[in-house]
This record gives C-alpha cells, structure tokens and sequence, in this order.
C-alpha cells in the first residue's frame, strides 16, 4: 500500500497549480462566465500547448504521458480549486476515457487530437426522462440513422464529437441493446438549444433528427457496461474536482472567520464556528480520502461499488461544506462579489452530477447488501 | 499511489491468519458470547499468547520490543485480528503509559516498567480525571508534595481523589497527573507520577455504568507515599506527558477493523431476523443506515490509513487523529444502536452474567442478548479520551490555528 503521489504526479500538480494561481484568478474567470461562451478557448490551447496536462492520461504511444486516473485526480483536484470552466473532464476523462477502452484506429486517430486541444468531446448520454440512469434510453440508432433527444450535454456547443448512447433494440430501460458513438458535432441533422449553466459552463439540448450515422462512428455495440465503466471513472474525477472546490470553500471561511468581527472579536472566536469550521473540515478530509479510494479501485471488481460510495460521501460533503461557507461568510457570501459563492455554486451541481447522494447510496446497496 | 498488497505483505497475512487460528484461545469467545463476567486472567490470555510470540506491541519501537512492522503489516495485523474476533487488549499499559515511558523515562524506568507491561505482569490504570476536572482536565487538584524521608530519599505525598478509572480494580500499576507546584497555573505546575497500587492509603471503589457491567472506579488516595525516581519527566512538566498519551491514544482509537467486523455481524443478524415478512435487510430504511455507516466506514478507514502513511513518512500522530476519534467514536456508538434496534423487542430482557452453562432463562436470539447493555455502555466512547467537543477545540486550536 502507498498513498504518495510519484515525482511525475507531484510535478503535474505543481506546475498546473502555478499556472492556474497566475493565470486563472477569479475575476479572469468571471470575465469567462460574462462572455457567455462557457469557456475560453485560449485557456484550452495553453492547457494543451504551454502546460501539455490533457495528454496526461494517456499512454505513450498516442502521445500522452502513460499516466490514468491518478494523473486525472491530480489534474481535476487543481481544476477545481480555480473552478475552471474548461472541458477536462468530458474531453479527456469522458472522451478520451472511452477512445482508450474501445482502442483500434479510431483511438489512434483521436487521441492525439485530444492532447493538441483540436478535438474535443461533448458526452450526450443522459435523458431527459432517465435522470441518473444510464440505460433509461429512448434515443434510437436504426438502419445507421440517430434519433432522439439528450438532456444537459455540457460544452456540446464548442465540442468537435459527441459521444452518444443510442439504444438499437430492447426497450427503454434494458441493459442489454444500447450502442455507443462518436459522432461529428456539425454532422447533418443535428440541431441544439444552447445555454449557459448555474456556474457559468455551456450545455445544450441536442436533438438528433435522422442523423446519418456508419460503422465508422459506432465505438461499441452493447456498450452500457463500457459506458458504466466511464462513468465511474469520471465520477471519481468530479471528485476530485469537489475535493479542490472543498478545500478552498473551507480556505476562505476559515480566513473569513479569523477576519471577520462581531460583538467586538473575530467571529472565529465564537466555539460554535470554531466546531462548525471543525466538521467542515472533517468532512473535507473524508471526501480527499474517498476520492483516493475510489481512484485506486478504479481497476478492482470492486470499481462500481467503490465509486457509489465515493460519490455519496463527496455529496453529502458537498452540500455541508457549501451551505455553511455561506452560512458563516453571511450576507456577503450569496452575493455574487466574492468568489466563496460561485464555489458553492459549483459544488452544488457536482452534488447531483452523475448521480445524487440517494441515487448511489441505492446503487451501493444493490450490488452488496443483497438480502 | 497503490492499495495492493505486496507479496511479502500477502505472506505476512497468511502467517497472522495462521497464528490466529493456532493460537487463539477461543474459549474468550464463547465466555464473551454467554455473558459470562471476564476475570483478571481471561482479559490477559491473549495477551500472553502474543507476548510469548513477541507481536504484543507492534506498535513499539524495536529496541523496546517492538516488532518493527511496517504501517501496511500492522493494519494488516489490526484487520486480521478483528477478523477472527479477538477480544481487545487492555490499552493502559500498551498504548498508553509504555510509549510514554520509552519516550521520556529514565533508562531505569524504561528498564523496570517496559518489559512488564510487554510480558502483562503488571496490569496498568489511568489516573488522569477526577470529579471536578473531567473536560478541564488542567484544573486537576490531586496533590503531591515533595518531601524527604527518614532514609534520606525523596518522596511524594499524595492527596486527592481521581474517577472513572478504568479497571483499576486489577491494577497493579496506575499512572497518575498529579498538581506538583499549586502555585503555578493550570498545566504548568502538573506531574506524571507511576504509583504502586498496593501503597497504603489508596482505596478503588467501584462504579457501576448503565449496562450493569464494572469497569470503571473511583481511586481514594490518602497520604500515599511515592518515591520520587517514580515521575517521569521533568517536576512540573507532566502535562507533556499527558497531552503525548492522548494523542497516542486517539490514533489506535479509531477501531476501523473492529466495526468492520461488527457491521458484518449486524448485517448477517438483520439476514436472519424477520421483518414483516421480508428479512430486515430488505427493509429499505434499515437497508439505508447500513449503507450510510459502511461508507462513513470506508472514508474513517482510509483516512487512518493517509495518517497512517504520513506518520510512516516521520509525522508523529498530530492533532488530526482527533478527527479518528471523533468520526471513530460516532461509527461505534451508530453500531450499537443499530444492533439494538435490530433485535426489536428482545433487545429489552435484560441478564445478569450467568454462570457457566446456567442458560435456562435466555430469550430470543442470541444475538440479542447483549446488545442493549452495550449500546448503553458504548455512550462511553464519544466522552472518554478527551470528549468529542474537547477534540473539535484541538482541531480548532492546532489544525485551523482559530
């Protein structure tokens, strides 16, 4: 057992966070969010070309550094102490994720466009009807033609390829008859409603109306346990974005708290913060904890489980961790002046994404508390 | 960054198991699992066994008879024993007053007191809280004045009352902070002093806790004569000493392998138990407190094993293992209520311990038995080793620095 990260990791992380720490200060950012694109472009290509991070995870061969998801951990914890906007998660975690497992030529082709920053992957999985469930799908591939209407595909707007789950047989919630494709983000057929999201990304909803679709673009015929497996791996990453968005709600509160003055002392004075501040804390330090878990049992059998409980803990942390750097910042902290509230906006939607807290708590107990 | 044992650490395990399974004496079991009142020397049969086979301290430097295991063979070791339900060691001499010894003792001390707690000759207590210092433990007013003897030596005179003294009705040996310079304030004027049990004027009077059990007493000491070679550490300095044991009591505290163990028995009583028809692990709201614990379970247990790590790489136990203890202590006590309200309406008879094979008056499932006495005797943990809001004020002071 070893829970210490490699020179490589360590270097990884280090430079990232400079980066970010010089370049992607709050108010860069909110010039982001006020441009109302949902990212910025030139962030991207300095991410590929000045700092090389979105080859991190992949192997050598196509270009990248041989790394997997503990170089995706490090880079979306610093992601997320910048609340960075930019499509990591989906193009690299996602896209290059699912390129990696189904390999072959398509790999070879994409992921290297991957790491030079020209292709990036929006995920069109989810429905509008299936909440968190990934086989609850009604789009359809039929005689190599996409219908349908996926829910919430974040960057979709400024993606090259969407990664599709289209069903082509059985009926709408079965395992078994779901495909899954990569397909070109302008191809005929097409159309979206774009929009912005509560922390400041794109997402659209994408309809598919008799999209052409060959052999070419399917990457996988009954593909959920695939497209399960993906989505593990980057409910772990999201974790790991949380852990870095948690460690800095908690930062600034804590600064905040020693600051802060009332009935003549600092508020941080006051037990019932300090113990407030404590469990805030405590539940930071267990969701570092969890994500590391599950990260390292990401190739076990035990993957899917792991990942339940990982995302549950990190949820609830979430949740008590933002409400409560609100609650102790006060009136200033649901203003949208200081940065406290957009990380709390930001950890607000990771709670439920992939997943709520009740959604993988059930899926934890279906795979081990059988009866 | 890996969690996989190395092959090394696989054969270490297999050893352990085989250990475990050759030289357990099951027997504690058994009498644990009737109800049975555990003498002296069944609290110290494992213990011996493990002396013997030199294992009993692993978490002792080598050169006072540790085994020298690294941090991943002594989880291994912690897993394995609650796997096979071996009965806890008694912690006051191992965990507590033996790291404090060899950490500050005199080469005397460490000579005459190490190998006896190693060997279970000696049977320790702790005599830190007394009735007016619980929390406040710094306001501790036991007394000893420095005097000369007719022999020409050094002594202490000791006065005071300590409380919830942990089996000092077996002590041979007690650990005691006592208040040395009255004069200075709180943890200035404070020592750590070894006391002989069976020096006259110390009465043990017994305090009996919810669950009916004794294990907790009173200590009387009246003009108890202690000689002076007999504190460790400096005079007046002991509250070094004090704050030191704490900390090293609160990382062992966390019991991760051993509410593993239990929740896999609770989850194996609520397979077995019927409820409404279905068994009780069907029952979604039961279902649901089940998964909540192991994940909280999960999150202590690699968090211990991040301290774990760091202290490996030379960070003593800091301040973080409050964080062990508190979330620990909250797992343990969850536990016990949920084996309580799984045995329903038999977890309410309540049995004196029986004597050997007198089980005539048992009801319902064996399960059940104990479970109400131990929930109420487990309220213990979240108030004991420094209260669970005492160990949020040390997060506050040394982690968050408020």
């Amino acid at each position: 057992m070893d829970f210490n990260y490699t020179e490589e990791q360590t270097m990884l992380r280090d430079s990232l966070s400079r980066y970010l720490a010089n370049t992607y200060d709050f108010d860069t950012r909110q010039k982001t969010v006020r441009d109302g694109k949902g990212w910025n472009p030139a962030v991207w290509t300095a991410f590929a070309e000045e700092l090389g991070i979105l080859c991190a995870p992949f192997s050598e061969a196509h270009g990248g550094l041989g790394g997997g998801p503990v170089e995706n951990m490090v880079v979306m914890e610093e992601l997320g102490r910048a609340i960075v906007l930019e499509p990591y998660l989906n193009t690299v975690v996602i896209g290059g994720g699912a390129l990696k497992a189904v390999g072959g030529a398509i790999a070879d082709e994409l992921i290297p466009g991957i790491i030079a920053g020209s292709v990036r992957i929006a995920f069109a999985a989810y429905e509008p009807q299936g909440r968190f469930y990934l086989n609850d799908v009604t789009t359809t591939l039929k005689a190599g033609q996409l219908n349908g209407h996926k829910a919430v595909v974040e960057g979709a707007a400024h993606a090259t390829h969407l990664l599709v789950t289209a069903r082509t047989g059985g009926a709408q919630r079965d395992g078994a008859g779901i495909a899954l494709l990569l397909i070109p983000a302008d191809a005929a057929g097409i159309t979206r409603r774009d929009y912005l999201t509560v922390h400041g990304t794109s997402a659209s909803e994408v309809y598919f109306e008799n999209v052409a679709v060959g052999d070419a673009h399917v990457l996988a015929n009954d593909a959920l346990p695939l497209v399960e497996r993906v989505v593990d791996e980057a409910t772990v990453a999201l974790c790991a974005e949380a852990c870095g968005v948690l460690k800095v709600l908690h930062a600034q509160t804590l600064d905040y708290a020693k600051q802060r003055k009332q009935f003549g002392k600092a508020i941080g004075d006051f037990q019932v913060i300090q113990h407030r501040l404590v469990d805030m804390f405590m539940e930071v330090e267990q969701a570092v904890s969890m994500t590391m878990m599950a990260t390292l049992k990401l190739d076990t059998p035990e993957r899917a489980a792991a990942v339940s409980m990982a995302k549950a803990k990190v949820g609830k942390a979430a949740k008590f961790v933002g409400q409560n750097a609100v609650q102790i910042h006060g009136g200033i902290g649901i203003t949208q002046e200081l940065a406290v509230g957009h990380y709390f906006k930001r950890a607000t939607l990771i709670e439920n994404q992939f997943g709520s807290v009740d959604f993988h708590l059930s899926r934890y107990e279906n795979l081990t508390l059988a009866a | 960054m890996d969690l996989n044992f190395s092959a090394a650490d696989a054969a270490f395990r297999d050893e352990v198991r085989a250990f475990i399974r050759d030289s357990y004496p099951q027997y504690l079991n058994d009498k644990i699992d009737e109800g049975e009142e555990m003498a002296k020397e069944d609290f110290l049969a494992w213990h011996k066994v493990l002396a013997g086979k030199g294992w009993i301290a692993p978490a002792w430097p080598v050169e006072y008879g540790g085994t020298g295991w690294t941090a991943t063979q002594r989880y291994i070791w912690s897993e394995e024993t609650a796997r096979a339900d071996c009965v806890r060691l008694m912690p006051f001499g191992l965990s507590m007053v033996g790291p404090v010894i060899y950490t500050f003792g005199t080469p005397e001390q460490k000579a005459k007191f190490l190998p006896r707690i190693l060997s279970g000759e000696d049977w320790w207590c702790q005599g830190y809280s007394e009735p007016g210092s619980g929390s406040d433990l710094a306001s501790l007013r036991t007394r000893a004045e420095r005097f000369t003897g007719d022999d020409g030596k050094e002594y202490y005179r000791v006065n005071g009352q300590k409380t919830w003294t942990t089996m000092a009705q077996h002590a041979d040996w007690g650990f005691f902070l006592v208040r040395t310079d009255p004069t200075a304030k709180m943890q200035e004027g404070i020592s750590f002093l070894l006391i002989d049990m069976k020096t006259p004027g110390i009465t043990v009077r017994p305090i009996i806790t919810l669950g009916g059990e004794h294990e907790v007493n009173e200590v009387w000491l009246e003009d108890v004569i202690v000689p002076v070679e007999n504190r460790v550490f400096h005079e007046n300095k002991g509250w070094t000493c004090a704050k030191f044991l704490l900390a090293h009591e609160r990382t062992g505290i966390a019991g991760v392998a051993a509410s593993k163990r239990s929740v896999e028995r609770i989850k194996q009583v609520a397979r077995n138990t019927e409820d409404g028809g279905d068994p009780l692990l069907a029952n979604p709201f039961f279902k649901r407190k089940i998964a909540e614990l192991e994940v909280d379970l999960a999150a202590l247990e690699y968090t211990e094993l991040r301290t774990l790590a760091g202290e490996s790489s030379g960070k003593g136990p800091g301040p973080e293992s409050s964080l062990l203890k508190i979330k620990g202590t909250e797992i343990q006590q969850r536990l016990t209520e949920l084996a309580l309200e799984a045995a329903g309406t038999y977890g309410a008879p309540y049995f004196r311990s029986m004597g050997e094979g007198d089980n005539s008056f048992a009801v319902g499932p064996d399960s059940a038995r104990r479970v109400a006495p131990v929930y109420f005797n487990m309220r213990k943990t979240s108030i004991y080793g420094g209260s669970n809001e005492i160990q949020r004020n040390i997060i506050a002071k040394m982690v968050l620095g408020l």
